[in-house]
């Protein structure tokens, strides 16, 4: 294999909200790096500036001071039409409540992005059809949102993340609004995912199932990184910790 | 605009796709066409004002081009049951317009009718906030969420207009039946009835676009990670 490259680079990223008279310094200096290929799992208590660091990643949010780097392009220096590219065709979702859109079959909502790219409908609707049975939905892709379980809709929203072969697939806590066994389902699916296809794959979570199959584990508390951890040091950590085996 | 190129650094990977984020029309109609029959029920709420509004105009045209039919005729005794329900015809009167009074009543129920389509579809964005943010998180561009929701505007605003002239006009010609029999029927110029009927709808589409162009260029504007935030 090719060198690793890096395919986002996080440089000395401040945000401040101004929350009423309060100014909120949600990440105070972060430095960070990607290896293309990863599976990265970002962890930390509830207002540690996981989510926040998260967003910008993603592209949804501007950095206060600092720079973001996607694929060494400063996202900063984009406009709405590029980041809309970026989302489209770099970047998969998978959000912790699904966001499958409510009024569209399973097959739609994983084709959206696909159409938004520019591919055409047969296309689309053959890639989707493939993508879906490759998540285990292979006989419900004309199912309704409404009529799947809450695993089965993450799973839609998995197929949805990887609709345009994104390089990067963020996954904010893709498991908080599942039970034990469905989240580690979705878990080895993505794990399975990262490794066939090479995808980085980048989750916020404060779910411990998640640790045993990261390459690295970035610790985050008070919009700092507290530490990153690789994958050998993590079966200690993991261990003193105490939960499960 | 629609043609601009994503700059060489940002072009790295696939390359088997256009470097567009594009949504075709086709699919836009399709898209908000099913948006509609899924909330068939609210976007019938939505439509609600619109379709009175319109029928109400639609009444009062219809109604003046009765009257201008039985007043054509020239005869007395026709004018007469004019006068004496309620039309103020003078003796020198060959054609009658709509009465100051009357347009001021249409304009307001025009005016109530758009700011109740505002009021509607801002509750309708509120409620869609989730999805709007979704489809920008899959790439969508402000113009794609801006044309979703007139093309649904647009298509509420025709077939809600459209029953709501049909319906105004029909009234007004069994009320004239009554009130003229068949007198009222046999006099008028169908012309202009299909003439005030189709202006009514025109209005009444137009109502629909307008009222839902402030809540359209709220809901483009939206950033996603507001969206996001917003618990459901």
């Amino acid at each position: 294999m090719a060198e690793p490259r890096n395919i986002v680079r996080v440089s000395k990223v401040t945000k401040t909200f101004q929350l009423g008279k309060v100014e909120v310094h949600a990440l105070q200096g972060v430095d960070l790096e990607i290896a293309a290929g990863d599976y990265i799992s970002i962890m930390g208590p509830s207002g540690s500036g996981k989510s926040t660091l998260f967003n910008m990643i993603g592209g949804l949010d501007k950095p206060t001071s600092g720079r973001v780097f996607i694929d060494e392009v400063d996202i900063a220096q984009l406009d709405a039409y590029e980041l809309a590219w970026l989302r489209c065709r770099k970047i998969g979702y998978i959000f912790q409540t699904f966001n499958i859109i409510q009024v569209m079959t399973a097959l739609e909502n994983v084709t959206l992005p696909m159409i938004f790219a520019g591919m055409n409908n047969d296309a689309a609707v053959a890639k989707g059809i493939q993508l879906l049975e490759l998540v285990g939905l292979g006989d419900r892709f004309r199912h309704k949102p409404s009529e799947l379980s809450g695993g089965q809709q993450q799973r839609v929203a998995v197929a949805r993340a990887l609709a345009n072969d994104p390089a990067i697939v963020l996954a904010d806590e893709p498991t908080g609004n599942l039970d034990l066994t469905t989240g580690e389902e979705i878990i080895e699916l993505l794990k399975e995912l990262s490794q066939e296809r090479g995808v980085t794959v980048i989750s916020a979570t404060h779910d411990f199932k998640m640790l045993n199959v990261s390459d690295q584990v970035v610790w985050i508390r008070d919009g700092r990184i507290e530490k990153i951890e690789n994958r050998e040091e993590l079966s200690i950590s993991v261990g003193q910790i105490g939960v499960r085996e | 605009m629609k043609d601009k190129q994503i700059p060489a650094r940002a072009t790295k990977g696939s390359d088997s796709v256009d470097r567009l984020v594009v949504l075709p029309f086709k699919k836009s109609v399709e898209i908000s066409l099913k948006s509609i029959q899924v909330r068939f029920f609210r976007s019938l709420i939505t439509t609600m004002s619109l379709v009175l509004a319109v029928s109400f105009l639609s009444f009062v045209s219809v109604s003046t081009d009765v009257a201008n039919g039985l007043l054509s005729t020239q005869e007395p005794g026709l004018r007469q049951a004019l006068i004496r329900s309620g039309y103020d015809v003078r003796p020198e009167d060959t054609t009658l317009g709509s009465t100051p009074k009357q347009r001021w009543i249409v304009i307001l129920s025009l005016l109530v009718c758009v700011v109740g389509i505002v009021n509607a579809q801002l509750m309708s964005v509120t409620e869609r906030f989730r999805e709007i943010g979704t489809m920008k998180c899959l790439g969508a561009l402000d113009r794609f969420i801006l044309r979703l929701f007139l093309l649904e505007a647009g298509m509420e605003g025709l077939g809600g207009a459209c029953v709501g002239a049909m319906a105004g006009a029909l009234f007004s010609l069994i009320n004239a039946l009554f009130s003229f029999g068949t007198a009222a029927v046999t006099t008028l110029s169908w012309t202009d009835i299909a003439l005030s009927t189709v202006s009514a709808i025109g209005v009444g589409f137009l109502l629909s676009l307008l009222g839902v162009m402030y809540p359209a260029i709220v809901a483009a504007r939206m950033q996603p990670v507001e969206a996001m935030r917003i618990e459901q």
